[in-house]
């Protein structure tokens, strides 16, 4: 009925997972130098860059049929996974939502781990079952990708209770939509983690619209941040389009966590500029292509360059070196999707159960 | 000179068959009228018969298979006989599986015919035919029934519907009919206490049907004996599953055609038919003749205390035998009402199934078609039926002169596995002595 | 062998391994201060303190997440709820998150985690407080359904829970608390997914777990009277299912029935059923019944609810049935 894993091949798809530890950067906004600035920023927008690169290829793999399911992208938003994660130890947690490609691989999850999943394949981060709403990697502290609204919400607040159970002190960064905070689960994980203190930083990512309803059409509180005070917990609401922004408040909270133990609520202002999953138009009937069009003029990626133009720090050669390598590295991830076998037959009834027991 | 087997039109209404399963496989020696196969119309399980004689050389479609009407499906001819014209003309098969039917059917000749259970009679034919052909038997029984050699057709079921199960199996094996022992009591099946303990003192302990002993207060089932058990598989053998012979009598009708006369002159409303008055006659012989009453059913006889008198009627679609419930009890001008109401319903095919089952015996009159006498066949499980013939005006010697008298010939048919031959003659004595003194059925 | 109670072997067995492991820890509503709804946890908070044994609001859903968030890194939760039937709210984590984990992440997470309750109906409780869930878990692939009816076994079997590195549902009897049994003081573990006969028999298997395991002991007792001897077969877990013990004494007996608490409609016993057709049909001297609580929500009068029920009668009428003897 069940066997144990058999993860040599993630294994091997995610061992340059060590880059991580490069990303985790030094917290710091105001680098103490012109290079360190410099290095930090192309840093951050180099990991911006790969997550809109990847997924402007994954929403042509998912046209060609080579990806299937559900697939929800992460365009747009950029900024909020890299300023978080940018700012995370090694051993810190992250989990999120069903629109997890970003996070994922700003985390450092590889390109070719993630597309392999996608594509259903042996290869992929766990092995082809979980799909585009499913990517993990232990290694890498990052927990999933989940596919219930606010499901992971709680599993988050109990992350957190791990930590404070055996006095570490990590952090778990929870992404989640802004139309999670309508549901119970929401509720209940937030009165805990704040009645028990838990290192938790609770980030909604409010880019405007549950599927296609409005927040205004959904939540009686458009201002959602403001939801913290029923669990009398820290809060701030933040442009999430401005990753130095974002950085500044994660910043705030994750030293609030690791230091005083204390959850934080951050309502990040952000847009996806793609529809809610590949199932329906980009603009849809819920919003106007005006209002769509408002938004991409405040796209994170390009603000991100003008301002490193403006310093100085990003030349137009610069740009097309770091956007010719990262489409490479993309390229080369839908080939090595492309090659890995489909999961062994066996697979299917692996992993239902674990045969073992703390013995 | 080959016959073709046709699938024939066993009902006026039908134009294909299904065929439910073949009774001879290929190779078998065919008379002419044996049953080759059980054919479901539109409306029963029928039999097909063969034309011909020889060997069944060819079936040409599957158990389980249709054909519409005038299809060929198997030919009869001379087991060393060139058939394959006949086969070349084969019209082709009605439905696909039947072909593969057919297919596997000529690799792998069906098992012998003979274990399995009969079909439904094809007359008078009341029963319904969902579940002929299928003895019910727990998996647990048809398992030992194979390792022990027995055909479960033979094992009389006690469980719910007549299943066959455990505690049957093992009865038939520890107790075949020619060398009986009494029935382990221990080793076997756990209902061998609880079930015939409260009922075994003044029964015979050998017997392994307790639950069926006591059906209601309207009937009482006997236990075969050893002779009868003898007498029944011996009289089966010689003349088939029914072993049937027939008591013919004539009856003079003289005061019953007073009678009528008499009745009819007292209004309409007094009017009465032969038959009925036949019927009433019938009824009340039997209520004095239970021992003619009866079902046979396997390993014992239930004899009827009420009498439930089947009267055959023929319809457009066949014969159909509604039930005059307690006749015996009814008076001529019930039973007439009834019989009238219930044969033209009969006709419309209106009947409802509790209408025309549970006949203890059942009669048969063909009189008005000119009929002066036939034997009727039984319709199971009863144990004997009357073939009632015209009511003609003879020349009967009497008094030292030949005078015209209104005669009528009946024939009674009887199962021999239950009635004897004098049992018979003695009822259908009571049967003319009512008719002849009508009066005494005022009694 | 010391008698006690169902409720104080389970308290010995959250006490052993809580004090084998330090990473298992009890959660639920009124575990710690109040010592158990049922007192089940009775004295624990005293010994292994507030971190170890952990009151939650009153939030299904939530603590039962809290869990699966701590079991993905590496602690050993027991979640308790104070009855199954509040659960149910909390069904998202145990069916969406616990059982498909290691599935999802292809062997990467698995959840060493025990979710345990009273389960089942009491006295007079009506109906959103009666109900029997062990049908609905163990329809999960992912989980392991355990139902102990006996003290011994419910020690011995939540120990084993509590070891195993999989979501484990632990269905108490809430009538069971106060039963007592023997129980040995040295230390033993029952492995999950063994049947064990409670009661040998040759002419009729009845399968049942949980409390109804004390009405088919109590079906045979009177049956026994009349010469009807009858195998009782305590599955203990009904996922995975002992198939080869329902099927070893169903061949022996060519008779079955199905003794459960829970409702009719794809039921444990249906599953049983199942197997005992596949397994078993050449050996079936009967249909397979069942006896299990009425096609509707429990009522509250007394009357009715003692009509809504198993129970013995309706077992000893069952039995007699599958062996021609009604």
């Amino acid at each position: 009925m069940s066997t144990t894993k058999s993860s040599k091949r993630r294994a091997a798809a995610s061992a340059t997972a060590a880059d991580a530890d490069a990303k985790a950067v030094a917290s710091d906004n105001a680098a103490s130098s012109p290079e360190e600035r410099r290095a930090l920023h192309r840093e951050l927008l180099h990991s911006m860059l790969l997550q809109r690169r990847f997924e402007e290829r994954t929403a042509e793999m998912y046209a060609i049929g080579r990806i299937g399911g559900f697939c929800h992208l992460y365009i747009g938003q950029e900024a909020v996974s890299t300023g978080f994660i940018s700012l995370l130890r090694p051993d810190d947690y992250v989990i999120t939502t069903y629109r997890d490609h970003g996070q994922a691989l700003a985390r450092g999850m590889t390109p070719r781990a993630i597309m392999a999943e996608l594509f259903g394949r042996v290869d992929g981060c766990v092995g082809g079952k979980g799909g585009s709403m499913h990517l993990f990697d232990k290694s890498l502290g990052f927990l999933g990708g989940h596919g219930i609204v606010g499901g992971h919400i709680p599993i988050a607040a109990g992350v957190g209770f791990a930590i404070k159970y055996r006095g570490g002190d990590q952090v778990i960064v929870c992404f989640m939509g802004e139309a999670a905070v309508n549901n119970g689960a929401f509720h209940e994980a937030l009165n805990m983690a704040a009645l028990w203190k838990l290192p938790c930083l609770f980030v909604i990512e409010n880019n405007r619209y549950g599927m296609g309803t409005a927040v205004e059409r959904a939540s009686a509180i458009n201002d959602i941040y403001k939801r913290g005070a029923s669990y009398d917990m820290p809060r701030e609401m933040v442009d999430g389009q401005d990753v130095f922004a974002v950085r500044d408040a994660a910043e705030r909270a994750i030293a609030r966590a690791r230091t005083e133990s204390t959850p934080t609520l951050l309502e990040i202002r952000t847009y996806r500029f793609m529809g809610h999953s590949m199932s329906d138009a980009v603009s849809g009937t819920y919003r106007t292509k005006e209002e769509l069009e408002q938004y991409l003029k405040r796209d994170p990626i390009s603000l991100l360059r003008a301002r490193m133009e403006a310093d100085g720090d990003l030349t137009e050669d610069d740009w097309n070196a770091m956007d010719d390598e990262i489409k490479a590295v993309v390229q080369d991830s839908i080939d090595f999707a492309e090659n890995s076998p489909e999961p062994p037959l066996e697979a299917l009834m692996q992993d239902v159960l674990v045969d073992t027991t703390s013995d | 000179m080959a016959t073709k087997v046709m699938m024939e039109a066993l009902s006026p209404t039908m134009e294909e068959g299904r065929l439910a399963k073949w009774l001879k496989a290929e190779g078998d020696t065919i008379a002419n009228g044996d049953v080759l196969a059980e054919v479901e119309t539109d409306k029963a399980i029928m039999e097909l018969v063969a034309r011909g004689a020889g060997v069944l050389r060819k079936r040409l479609i599957g158990d389980d298979s249709t054909a519409p009407v005038g299809q060929l499906i198997g030919v009869i001819a001379e087991a060393d006989e060139d058939i394959s014209a006949l086969l070349g003309g084969a019209a082709p098969e009605a439905t696909p599986d039947a072909k593969a039917d057919a297919a596997s059917e000529a690799s792998a000749p069906v098992e012998a015919a003979a274990a399995a259970p009969t079909a439904a009679p094809a007359a008078p034919a009341a029963a319904p035919a969902e579940d002929s052909g299928r003895v019910k038997a727990s998996p647990l029984a048809r398992r030992m029934a194979t390792e022990q050699g027995l055909s479960l057709s033979q094992v009389q079921g006690t469980g719910p519907g007549g299943r066959v199960v455990r505690r049957d199996v093992e009865a038939a094996a520890s107790n075949p009919p020619a060398a009986p022992a009494p029935r382990p009591a221990a080793s076997t099946a756990p209902t061998a206490a609880p079930a015939s303990a409260p009922r075994a003192t003044g029964k015979p302990a050998a017997i392994p049907v307790a639950p069926a002993m006591e059906i209601d207060g309207d009937a009482r089932d006997v236990p075969l004996t050893q002779m009868r058990k003898t007498i029944a598989r011996r009289l089966a053998e010689s003349i088939g599953p029914v072993p049937t012979f027939y008591l013919t009598a004539e009856i003079d009708m003289t005061a019953v055609v007073a009678l009528r006369e008499q009745m009819a002159a007292s209004g309409d409303a007094f009017k009465v038919s032969v038959n009925d008055v036949i019927m009433k006659a019938v009824a009340m012989a039997l209520a004095k003749h239970p021992e003619c009453n009866a079902h046979w059913l396997g390993d014992t006889i239930r004899y009827h205390a009420r009498v439930h008198l089947g009267m055959a009627v023929a319809t457009d679609d066949g014969l159909i035998v509604p039930v005059i419930r307690d006749a015996d009890r009814k008076g001529l001008g019930a039973i007439g009402r009834e019989g009238k109401e219930l044969a033209g319903r009969a006709r419309e095919r209106k009947l409802k199934p509790e209408e025309y089952t549970g006949s203890t015996f059942s009669v048969s009159n063909l009189g008005m078609f000119g009929i002066d006498q036939f034997t009727a066949i039984i319709n199971p499980p009863e144990a004997a039926i009357l073939a009632v013939g015209a009511t003609e005006t003879r020349p009967v010697w009497e008094n030292g002169a030949f005078v015209p008298k209104p005669r009528m010939r009946v024939t009674l048919s009887c199962d021999h596995r239950v009635i004897d031959g004098a049992v018979g003659a003695r009822f259908l004595q009571t049967v003319r002595h009512l008719l002849e003194h009508p009066y005494l059925m005022l009694y | 062998m010391p008698v006690i109670t169902y409720r104080e072997a389970l308290n010995q067995a959250l006490r052993e391994e809580m004090a084998r492991d330090d990473r298992v820890f009890l959660m639920g509503e009124e575990v710690a201060v109040y010592q158990g709804a049922y007192k089940v946890s009775k004295g624990l908070l005293q010994e292994f303190g507030e971190m170890r044994v952990v009151d939650t609001p009153i939030t299904e859903l939530g603590f039962a997440g809290v869990g699966v968030g701590a079991a993905m890194v590496g602690l050993r939760p027991i979640i308790e709820f104070m009855t199954w039937n509040f659960a149910l709210l909390a069904l998202d984590q145990v069916v969406n998150a616990a059982a498909k984990m290691l599935y999802m992440t292809s062997g990467q997470f698995n959840m060493p985690m025990v979710f345990r309750g009273p389960n089942g109906a009491a006295l007079q409780l009506a109906a959103q407080h009666s109900q029997a869930w062990e049908s609905w878990l163990a329809h999960i692939p992912g989980l392991k359904v355990v139902v102990p009816a006996t003290p011994y076994d419910a020690k011995g079997l939540l120990k084993a829970a509590i070891r195993d590195d999989n979501p484990v549902c632990f269905l108490e009897g809430e009538m069971l608390y106060n039963t007592k049994g023997e129980v040995p003081e040295e230390e033993y573990v029952i492995p999950i997914g063994k049947a064990e006969v409670k009661r040998e028999g040759d002419h009729v298997t009845l399968i049942s777990h949980g409390k109804m395991v004390l009405t088919a002991l109590q079906a045979a007792d009177t049956l026994a009277k009349e010469g009807i001897r009858c195998e009782v077969l305590d599955l203990r877990t009904v996922r995975p299912m002992d198939v080869e013990a329902i099927t070893a004494s169903v061949r022996k007996t060519n008779r079955a029935v199905v003794v459960e608490e829970g409702w009719e409609v794809c039921g444990v016993g249906a599953q049983v059923v199942d197997y005992v057709q596949r397994t078993c049909f050449d050996y079936l001297d009967a249909p397979v019944l069942r006896v299990h609580q009425v096609d509707a929500p429990m009522p509250y009068a007394k009357n009715l609810e003692k009509a809504a029920k198993p129970d013995v009668p309706k077992t000893i009428a069952a039995v007699k049935q599958v062996l021609y003897l009604d």
